[in-house]
């Protein structure tokens, strides 16, 4: 077994994206879970990050506005028209 | 007379039940509900996409209808080898891209990768012990703290809403098109590249700088707060 290298806040801070997209090569994922139960400032971190992007997931307003939506629909009457 | 306001939704399920191919008979037939459905579904997404290409929101609408009578105009012969959204997602992109590069507003992809060479740190270095600290080098001096938040308070709140979207326009054109399209639309990884012709690494060192920039503004705003 080659040396376990424990993991830096700071390389923990830039591999985040690739453990949350589930990207981490298995190594990396083993050294990045073992520095987290001994880390409350990532602990931290990672958990800001989930919230982040929870909150990104659920910022977006689809929603349609009338006029919006008159607008379309009387393009579409004008591309049936030819 | 109907309510527009009611009207400007169409239930979903309304059209579970049918798969693309009857949303493309009934759409080659003209049938206008089938469109109402699709816009309804789609025209925000596209909008908050083609915003990340051109100047301005309304020329961001402006593409957005382009690319809808685009639809309409090649839907007979639009042959099903991919799904309806990527092929109406692919031809907003090609008429935002040309729309931005004519108005000298967006950044051609080269740009973009030039970007990806530069450091971006994800969190201040500062934040951080130095490499003359031995075996503790890289670890937190300033670490952060909990927040104390749920996401629905985030987007709850109109003043952090506003830090989010603010951080997001100012964002360099490749990070905020793939954050637009992986957290706002919940769109799969592979499908933001596809879409934008990064490869999967890029993609992802796109999103990370992106995601640390919200979070990182997110922070600022949550300690003032604190000591407030």
């Amino acid at each position: 077994m080659s040396e376990f290298e424990h993991m830096s806040c700071r390389e923990l801070v830039e591999t985040i994206t690739e453990y949350l997209e589930g990207s981490l090569p298995r190594a990396d994922l083993d050294r990045f879970e073992s520095h987290l139960q001994i880390c409350d400032g990532c602990r931290h971190y990672l958990s800001q990050m989930k919230t982040t992007v929870a909150a990104l997931r659920s910022l977006c307003d689809d929603r349609l506005q009338a006029a919006q939506r008159d607008e379309l629909v009387n393009l579409f009457h004008g591309w049936k028209r030819g | 007379m109907t309510n527009p306001e009611a009207d400007a939704s169409v239930p979903a399920s309304a059209f579970q039940a049918t798969g693309e191919e009857d949303l493309l008979d009934a759409l080659r037939q003209g049938d206008e509900a089938t469109f109402v459905f699709l816009v309804t579904r789609y025209h925000a997404a596209l909008v908050r996409l083609a915003r990340t290409f051109v100047a301005d929101e309304a020329t961001a609408e402006e593409v957005v209808q382009e690319t809808w009578l685009a639809v309409l105009n090649g839907i007979e012969k639009f042959e099903a080898r991919s799904s309806l959204k990527t092929w109406i997602f692919r031809i907003l992109m090609n008429r935002a891209k040309t729309r931005g590069v004519r108005d000298k507003r967006s950044a051609p992809f080269s740009s973009l990768d030039a970007s990806l060479d530069q450091q971006d740190p994800a969190v201040d270095p500062d934040r951080f012990t130095s490499t003359e600290d031995g075996q503790w080098s890289g670890h937190w001096l300033y670490p952060p703290t909990d927040w104390d938040v749920t996401p629905e308070q985030v987007i709850l709140s109109s003043e952090t809403r506003e830090i989010i979207e603010r951080t997001i326009a100012s964002l360099p054109p490749g990070q905020r098109q793939v954050i637009t399209l992986r957290d706002l639309e919940g769109w799969s990884a592979a499908e933001v590249c596809n879409a934008l012709g990064l490869s999967e690494t890029n993609g992802r060192v796109l999103l990370h700088r992106a995601r640390a920039k919200v979070r990182s503004a997110l922070e600022q705003y949550f300690m003032s707060e604190s000591t407030s």
